[in-house]
């Protein structure tokens, strides 16, 4: 296989894939929609899968050695601190981003 | 070749007069206090809505796009992984299998195993998303991560505009996902700008859309199990496949928890 052939057959699977994972639950329920576990799930599903999210994304942050996490704690409940307070997404995210920024260029938590 | 033919001058008729509806909605004059959504313009509030992911999918689409091109490739096959697969973790992923020379087999399973969270999110949204045609088809192939969280957590400006800012949302977060891998790509080691702590937009996003969904439903079980299944998932499986696994004991304990919820 040429560099280019195989290339292309590798984004061609990887979109096949990517779009099966996507595209399933709705082909399941084609007919079902409005079924009440389906609705119970559209109302508290979400709800679980925002937490994990969350703890998705600091999933690789290190525990054990300093700053132990605190710089990501830190702009996290200021971030959800923000939010409850004003209620402006915009403000809340750009709030706890500037802050998670300063605190770790300023390598003021570095030192613990 | 009509398949419905008897139906289909009732369905015409009803269009006909859904726009004459729509004619004289757009005809009135503006008014505040009446909010009528005679307005189509979703689009300020679709791009208020993906501001965060701008912020986040451009410097991540950046890192892939600098990664990418050393392979060799010219920049192009960035655009066309960006545009056609559009899946950021999975993308990171092939390079590494690509540099390997992995089978094209593979390739697909990894893709597969990686982005099965997905199946998750279809679960939650398909009561919301449009019967058919091609905006069905196109919010499904975008669903990522990030756009689950603004479709899931965001109320669109009036129920008949639902798909059109749904879609506006999806296209808007592609375009910033195709725009850093192709600019990554094309700059390649030329990157030496400094966006380090800048990816925590993403983790704020989340933490927001959080907030958010406690607004929503006022009941802590959802969270303290997401929680519970996270820190479980995270010990049991690790962290490469704690997203998946978590996925899945959350929403099968909410399914048993589901009296509790009345």
């Amino acid at each position: 296989m040429s560099p280019d052939a195989y290339l292309l057959a590798a984004i061609a699977v990887m979109t096949a894939a990517t779009f099966a994972t996507r595209a399933l639950p709705f082909l399941l329920l084609r007919r079902g929609a409005d079924h009440p576990v389906v609705l119970f799930l559209g109302r508290y599903l979400p709800a679980a899968v925002m937490t994990l999210l969350v703890l998705y994304a600091v999933k690789d942050v290190p525990l054990r050695t300093a700053p132990y996490g605190l710089t990501h704690a830190i702009a996290i409940v200021v971030t959800a601190a923000v939010h409850i307070w004003r209620r402006n997404a915009l403000l809340s995210i750009a709030a706890g981003t500037g802050l998670f920024i300063w605190l770790q260029r300023s390598g003021l938590l570095a030192g613990l | 070749m009509t398949p419905a033919a008897p139906d289909a001058p009732a369905h015409d008729r009803r269009r006909r007069r859904t726009a004459a509806a729509w004619a004289t909605i757009a005809a009135l004059p503006t008014c505040p206090t009446f909010d009528v959504p005679h307005t189509t313009h979703t689009f300020p509030a679709a791009f208020r809505a993906t501001w965060p992911v701008l912020f986040g999918y451009v410097p991540l689409g950046l890192a892939f796009g600098v990664l990418f091109a050393q392979l060799g490739h010219p920049w192009y096959w960035a655009t066309l992984m960006a545009v056609a697969v559009y899946a950021g973790a999975a993308q990171f992923l092939a390079v590494g299998l690509l540099a390997a020379g992995a089978g094209i087999i593979e390739i697909g399973l990894t893709t597969l195993l990686l982005n099965a969270r997905h199946l998750f999110y279809g679960l939650s949204l398909a009561p919301r998303f449009p019967r058919g045609g091609a905006a069905r088809w196109y919010l499904t192939f975008g669903l990522t991560d990030e756009t689950y969280a603004l479709l899931a957590g965001l109320p669109p400006p009036a129920p008949e505009l639902a798909t059109r800012f749904y879609v506006q949302i999806t296209a808007l977060n592609q375009a910033y996902w195709v725009a850093g891998c192709t600019l990554g790509a094309l700059l390649g080691a030329a990157v030496t700008v400094d966006v380090q702590g800048l990816d925590f937009v993403l983790t704020a996003l989340f933490v927001v859309l959080a907030v958010e969904q406690w607004y929503a439903v006022r009941n802590p079980r959802p969270f303290l199990t997401a929680a519970g299944c996270g820190l479980l998932a995270l010990l049991a499986v690790g962290s490469q496949h704690m997203l998946l696994a978590a996925l899945g004991l959350a929403t099968l304990l909410l399914l048993l928890d589901r009296r509790s919820y009345a």
